[in-house]
């Protein structure tokens, strides 16, 4: 046996990843995963929704060993993902419920309850802000954190398309009670099912989600903006059945963004009164504008137009996953010598024939 | 943070292997499976892993491949993550697996029965180029038209003169269902046919499980005047080893800038080196 195998390459991938995890140590200080979870909140929201995985610890943790790179962070917490068995699903929860923090309408001046303006990124001027180059000591002391949050009632927050129904306005669906379909356990067959929709775009890639959102609306779907009905953020109780005759438990609360997104009615009859439609977006953690195009998207392969992408449901599901795109395009890096070869073949084969 | 035997919890283990029982009963039939996420890549072998990481047990021998190289960096990657993840015996010769993870190759030395070949597969769908929509695909295999698949390579011909499809060219299996053999060269296409083991195709990303059972007719797509052509190394020899009459690469000399061939399958061009000088040495 004289002859073995080359390690060359073994040797070359192990120095690659030493490189690679070493990087951020080599230039500068380290950095506590606590600080990750309290300073980095919108990137923490992102990562969950795409990750469809609600935790912020391990969110948060995942972040740092991907040193904030979205794919990779969420590539992470997906993966770890495989490992877990899914046990339970929760019961049904009603956002009727939600401890809301944040709650505007676009289509009401007022609304029964008032606007709750929240937290929101949305009324700050996108100026470079000098003092943040230095670490502060705690929060403004301008106004009272326990206080303004809070002087609304919970129970007197009616959903703003309460009230176009009672007018007549917008006719409730016909409840579908079947059993969701769960696409991480049995993979979306087409044509695709309402819940398969919404779970592929909830866990859409943002970027992705918005861009094809933004189509729908921009030109090339319904070509006209639909009216943000109600967004709202807050805490969504989420509860279990063990079916051990004690009923439901309660397992946590969870961060949610709502959007009724109203629609412009696409199927009505030219003699029908005109109605409000809905688009539904609902995400994991405070990510308004991926859930805003979740709604355009809801309701574009709702109500598909013949030879528009947006409202393709292979076109959209398909393509909107962060892992699925990434990892394909990223595999075009891999070694391709052998196909290459074949190829090569070909083409030289075409040459001497002529 | 600690992780089952071969990291996929044992539900998911048992689903895939449903559905690859399923892919074994109805040849060349692509079956859809719900695809967990791993640690590596959706792109980077997947499919074939999950396939992989389903059927491995603590007795099995495995060997990865890509390119035609065990040191290939995706099947070193991959490699490692089974050993981390099972802690079982791997082997750079094909005779001894139990269980082989290709990527883009089917090894130069025939499978024998019982063992296992795994193929990462990118496009399980081979009429993709012809029709984008999966709904639609699923129908036309349903019904067995396939005349798109032919079309193709007809206008290949009227274009070119010859066929022009490279690696992942079409085949037939068990006279039913047209399938992506996954991006291997022409080369091994003819290696499928009543092959002695079996070989399961995955694609992780796409969702899809293939397979090619043992003994199943596998026929490359072809006209009775364009017959199907394999790559040609046939005036080809091995620099590295002498061979010739295997899948080959072609590299160049950085000093004389000459183009030169060797052998692609690495491990089997290790041990016809080592017969070789065994037998040279009984000799002397």
């Amino acid at each position: 046996m004289g002859y073995v195998a080359v390690k060359g390459g073994a040797n070359a991938i192990n120095n690659s990843v030493l490189m690679y995890k070493n990087r951020r140590l080599v230039d500068g200080e380290d950095i506590e995963v606590e600080k990750i979870k309290t300073n980095m909140r919108p990137l923490i929201n992102q990562v969950m929704s795409e990750a469809s995985f609600y935790d912020r610890d391990t969110a948060a943790f995942a972040i740092k060993q991907a040193e904030g790179n979205m794919e990779e962070a969420v590539f992470l917490m997906r993966a770890h993902r495989s490992t877990l068995p899914r046990l339970y699903y929760s019961t049904i929860t009603d956002t009727r419920e939600m401890f809301v923090e944040r709650r505007v309408s676009a289509s009401f001046k007022d609304i029964p309850g008032g606007q709750i303006l929240g937290a929101s990124p949305d009324f700050t001027h996108r100026l470079l802000d000098d003092a943040l180059k230095e670490v502060a000591d705690g929060p403004s002391q301008e106004i009272d954190y326990k206080e303004i949050p809070f002087n609304y009632d919970l129970n007197k927050l009616p959903k703003v398309i309460d009230y176009l129904e009672k007018e007549g306005l917008f006719i409730r669906e016909p409840e579908n009670n079947d059993e969701p379909d769960d696409i991480t356990k049995k993979t979306i067959e087409f044509p695709s099912t309402r819940s398969q929709r919404l779970q592929g775009l909830t866990r859409g890639q943002t970027g992705a989600v918005t861009s094809l959102g933004y189509a729908e609306i921009r030109g090339y779907g319904i070509a006209s903006h639909p009216n943000i009905g109600e967004c709202r953020v807050g805490q969504q109780p989420v509860c279990v059945d063990f079916e051990d005759g004690y009923g439901e438990y309660f397992i946590g609360d969870y961060e949610m963004t709502e959007i009724d997104g109203f629609m412009p009615d696409l199927d009505e009859d030219q003699d029908e009164d005109m109605h409000i439609k809905i688009g539904y977006g609902l995400v994991f953690g405070q990510n308004e504008t991926k859930a805003i195009a979740m709604s355009v998207l809801d309701y574009s392969l709702e109500h598909p137009k013949n030879g528009v992408a947006t409202s393709d449901d292979e076109f959209v599901l398909y393509h909107i996953d962060s892992v699925e795109s990434t990892g394909f395009i990223s595999h075009l890096k891999l070694p391709h010598y052998v196909t290459f070869q074949s190829k090569l073949d070909r083409m030289r084969q075409g040459r001497e024939s002529k | 943070m600690s992780q089952n035997f071969a990291f996929l919890d044992e539900h998911s283990k048992k689903e895939i292997r449903r559905q690859t029982l399923k892919a074994i009963a109805i040849p060349g039939y692509q079956v859809p499976f719900a695809s967990r996420e791993l640690p590596i890549a959706r792109g980077w072998g997947t499919g074939g892993l999950q396939l992989t990481l389903s059927l491995v047990g603590q007795e099995d021998i495995v060997k990865v491949i890509d390119q035609g190289s065990d040191e290939s960096v995706n099947a070193v990657n991959i490699r490692n993550l089974i050993q981390s993840t099972t802690g079982v015996e791997d082997t750079i010769h094909t005779s001894e697996a139990t269980i082989i993870q290709s990527r883009h190759r089917i090894p130069e030395v025939p499978l024998k029965p019982f063992q296992i070949l795994v193929l990462q597969v990118p496009t399980p769908e081979p009429l993709r180029s012809v029709e984008p929509s999966e709904r639609k695909t699923k129908i036309l295999h349903g019904d067995k038209e396939y005349s798109g698949a032919y079309i193709k390579l007809f206008e290949q011909i009227m274009r070119h003169g010859h066929i022009t499809d490279d690696a992942d060219y079409p085949v037939l299996v068990n006279g039913r269902y047209v399938m992506a053999p996954s991006p291997i060269p022409r080369f091994d296409n003819p290696k499928m046919n009543h092959n002695d083991g079996l070989i399961l195709l995955g694609a992780g990303r796409e969702k899809k499980i293939h397979a090619v059972p043992p003994y199943t007719d596998v026929a490359s797509l072809a006209f009775e005047d364009y017959p199907f052509e394999v790559e040609d190394f046939s005036d080809k020899v091995c620099r590295e080893s002498g061979l010739s009459g295997v899948y080959m690469d072609e590299l160049v000399d950085e000093e004389t800038g000459e183009t030169y061939y060797m052998t692609n399958d690495t491990s089997y061009m290790l041990e016809k080196m080592n017969e070789e000088e065994d037998l040279h040495a009984n000799h002397r």
